[in-house]
């Protein structure tokens, strides 16, 4: 039956039908052969390899090739009435569920995300109601197993309609907890959630561990750090790095400022507006540096002018890595904020080489 | 601590004539939004809504409407670049 199922194309780009080259992976202990299908059998200890490849993708390094191969999966010996869980093909999604399954024997169905984990796919209707529908199709999970429960993750919800999904495919949709390490306490509590299972948060380690991409994405910071040292360091010779080296820490330091502190201490920065918080927190670093290295009032302008926009331009690009905005509100920052933010640059520019050619 | 943002739930809608008390909005909603009452559902911290989108999805009884979408300041602004909808682009860019 698996050479006949291996015949129909479509079975070539999933998991869970003939063993796939793609599929010899660290992470894929064995195949299972199980009702004529060759399941690969994942392991629910994460591994150096998956560590480094999460650390990789925080980072943002190859973080959109970071996918796996949908279809079906399984974590111990699983059969007919074992539990199906279902889970994005971003490889850190995986991880987070397989992780947290170790000594159960269930299915794990992947849907095709595009490699984008559960929350953004949702949003974006990849982890959605027509996808899921397809790959129940496609891996025939009605023959497979003899209960008709799906858990999906709660954060799928945006891009999945569970009545719908009851409709066309007659499974029921359960929304398991938020959060992959829920995952043992609300199968011991009979599948029921507790409140705290349900609820996003945003604490401090969430906001931290976001912190890499956003460092990573602030990248053009550094060439324009080397430009306008240079430029207000001239003329080379004498004093050139005197002269540079405080324009390349103001401008440098917005970077940590932004993408570091900025979130470390977002839930006690003035204003719910992201724009505003690090308006404020880069004005302070304005004042930081005018003091330490004792800037004439001229240069102490042009220096506020820059580090607050900037860091104001990190901070309201975090509200894509955060868990509680919304699109009107974002819009709503960046409609008030483009211009202040453009016109402040551009004064610092005029300032700064003003302070400069008059010494003041 | 419950931090807030500005315009949240502002479009989140609740037509309680229409709502059967099932609980399938309080059961997807990541925020605590919803609360039963009296067999109904009732907006209890519309303060908190991100506008997910996710209630309005899951209520079998169309009760609920809300103008879903990303709350990602990037993504306003490459739509606003390419003159679209608000997108992630080809490099996706919200945290994990």
């Amino acid at each position: 039956m698996s050479i006949l199922l291996g015949r129909d194309p479509d079975q070539h780009t999933q998991a869970g039908f003939v063993a796939l080259n793609g599929l010899r992976k660290p992470w894929v202990e064995k195949f299972l052969v199980y009702a004529g299908r060759t399941i690969p059998v994942v392991s629910t200890i994460l591994k150096a390899g998956d560590r480094w490849g999460s650390v990789k993708a925080r980072w943002g390094i190859n973080r959109m090739q970071y996918g796996i191969l949908p279809g079906l999966y399984a974590v111990g010996s699983p059969g007919a009435d074992s539990l199906v869980f279902v889970t994005a093909n971003y490889k850190m999604s995986f991880d987070a569920l397989r992780s947290r399954l170790g000594g159960l024997d269930a299915w794990i169905l992947v849907l095709d995300t595009k490699g984008i984990n559960v929350w953004c796919a949702a949003g974006k209707g990849t982890f959605g109601t027509t996808e899921l529908v397809s790959r129940v199709a496609k891996v025939k999970l009605s023959s497979l197993v003899s209960h008709r429960v799906l858990i999906l993750p709660q954060l799928g919800a945006p891009g999945v309609r569970a009545p719908e999904i009851a409709r066309r495919t007659g499974f029921r949709v359960e929304w398991g907890p938020v959060r992959a390490k829920d995952i043992r306490a609300y199968l011991a509590a009979d599948r029921q959630k507790s409140d705290a299972m349900r609820e996003i948060r945003f604490d401090l380690r969430d906001r931290m561990v976001i912190a890499p991409i956003e460092i990573a994405h602030s990248w053009p910071i550094l060439p324009a750090t080397i430009v306008l040292a240079s430029l207000f360091g001239l003329p080379v010779g004498a004093g050139f790095l005197t002269r540079a080296i405080p324009v390349a820490i103001v401008i440098l330091g917005t970077m940590p400022v932004g993408t570091i502190l900025f979130p470390a201490i977002l839930p006690f920065l003035p204003s719910r507006a992201f724009v505003v918080k690090g308006a404020v927190l880069g004005a302070l670093w304005a004042v930081v540096c005018s003091l330490l290295f004792r800037l004439p009032p001229l240069a102490a302008i042009a220096c506020f002018l820059l580090a607050t926009p900037i860091v104001a331009f990190l901070a309201m690009n975090f509200t894509g890595s955060s868990t509680y905005t919304c699109q009107s509100g974002a819009l709503l920052e960046v409609d008030r904020s483009f211009w202040p933010m453009v016109i402040s640059l551009a004064a610092s520019l005029v300032a700064g080489g003003a302070a400069k050619l008059l010494g003041i | 601590m419950t931090i807030t943002y500005p315009k949240n739930g502002d479009t989140l809608v609740l037509m309680s004539e229409a709502c059967i008390g099932c609980g399938a909005c309080v059961d997807v909603c990541p925020h605590a939004v919803f609360r039963i009452e009296a067999g109904k559902a009732m907006i209890a911290s519309k303060a908190t809504c991100m506008e997910c989108g996710a209630c309005a999805r899951n209520c079998p009884a169309g009760a609920l409407s809300v103008e879903a979408g990303v709350g990602c300041a990037g993504a306003i602004i490459l739509g606003k670049i390419r003159g679209t909808a608000p997108t992630c682009g080809d490099d996706s860019c919200c945290g994990s």
